[in-house]
């Protein structure tokens, strides 16, 4: 069969969602930023809240989500994006407000507004992409750079008597009383993205409930921090970054007996 | 017995040549080309198209979604 008697509107089985704007994404070639993008606005497509839907874009790499993404967004200071999302959900309950923040942003300058929007139990979603460094800035140490990973910061290797321990940021969320749905996913595989998906759906239509922060870490790469090619990354990520972050569900709600 | 054949169309001005859908096809449909794009880039390519079916794999795990996918049933 010609390929050209496949390729008719009546056989399209999937394109790019329209809640991207026209800009080209602004990331490095292979990186996670893109496909989280895109799973979110998937989602935020299919539920039908395109208009009830407000963004805050972090600092980092994605400062700019809100120059791609065809929703309303605001953008916070650095690792502010949670106590941002506090204001905008308490004055309109109901929109659905996520955040979209970087490990830099959410669990190293953001800490203290990451736990208190956590521990508070605001009904937000937040979406947590995990690349162990900061891209943006020239990959630098963040305190989730695993023990012996090489950064700008610690060319030979974190050393964890000097420079300290990695910060599971997620599982100590998982453990504050105001969070409701906590998992960590990644999007480098075709499953992956099947089943990121699926959390971040789940995350959204956890948010309706009102019982709390509804959180998705996407373990990610950062090829250019990392110095790697996006495949080579992806592989090491596998190696490396999943047996410290392992991927799957941390806190599931426990549904209540009928 | 029915068979499904599919068809990619990629973005070839948008595509940044990251290689992420190449290992992603379980047919393996997509190459890289010499040439390089607008943006400089190298970009892909459905050079063994007529083994595709469509599963959308490439499509869903491409970062900046440049690729489109189609699918029909052929009876044969
Ligand atoms: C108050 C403040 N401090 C520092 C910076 C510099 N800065 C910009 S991005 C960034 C780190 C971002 O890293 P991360 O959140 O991991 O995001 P990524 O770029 O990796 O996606 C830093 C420190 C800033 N913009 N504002
Ligand atoms: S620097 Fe890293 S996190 Fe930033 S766009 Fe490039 S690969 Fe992605
Ligand atoms: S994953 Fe997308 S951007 Fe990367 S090479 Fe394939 S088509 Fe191009
Ligand atoms: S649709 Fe499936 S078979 Fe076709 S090129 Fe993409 S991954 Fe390969």
């Amino acid at each position: 069969m010609d390929i050209n008697e496949i390729i008719k509107p009546e056989n399209l089985v999937y394109k790019k969602t329209k809640l991207f704007t026209e800009k080209p994404l602004s990331y490095c070639p292979g990186c996670g930023h893109g496909t989280t993008h895109r799973l979110i606005l998937e989602v935020i497509e299919e539920m039908g809240i395109v208009s009830d839907t407000i963004g805050i874009a972090p600092v980092g790499c994605a400062v700019l989500a809100y120059e791609f993404m065809d929703i309303d967004m605001q953008q916070a200071a650095h690792g502010r994006a949670p106590a941002l999302a506090t204001a905008v959900k308490r004055l309109m309950p109901n929109k659905f407000v996520f955040t979209y923040q970087g490990d830099g942003d959410l669990a190293a300058i953001g800490t203290a507004e990451t736990i208190h929007a956590c521990n508070r139990g605001e009904n937000i979603t937040m979406i947590f992409i995990n690349n162990g460094i900061y891209g943006m800035t020239g990959g630098q140490m963040a305190p989730t750079t695993l023990p012996g990973m090489k950064t700008s910061t610690s060319p030979f290797g974190r050393d964890v008597r000097i420079m300290g321990n990695p910060l599971k940021i997620t599982e100590l969320l998982a453990n504050l009383p105001g969070t409701y749905y906590v998992t960590r996913q990644a999007v480098h595989t075709p499953n992956a993205v099947r089943k990121a998906k699926k959390a971040i759906r789940n995350a959204f239509e956890y948010q309706k409930l009102n019982k709390g922060v509804s959180f998705v870490e996407v373990v990610s790469n950062c090829n250019s921090g990392w110095k790697m090619t996006p495949n080579d990354a992806n592989k090491w990520m596998e190696e490396n970054m999943f047996p410290f972050y392992p991927l799957g569900d941390i806190k599931v709600p426990q549904l209540e007996k009928a | 017995m029915a068979k499904v054949k599919g068809a990619i169309v990629i973005d070839v001005e948008r595509c940044k040549g990251c290689c992420v859908c190449i290992p992603a096809c379980p047919q393996d449909v997509i190459q890289i080309v010499k040439e390089v794009n607008g943006k400089g880039y190298q970009y892909a390519f459905p050079a063994n198209h007529d083994a595709c079916t469509g599963c959308i794999n490439c499509a869903i795990v491409c970062p900046d979604g440049v690729i489109t996918v189609y699918r029909v049933k052929v009876e044969s």
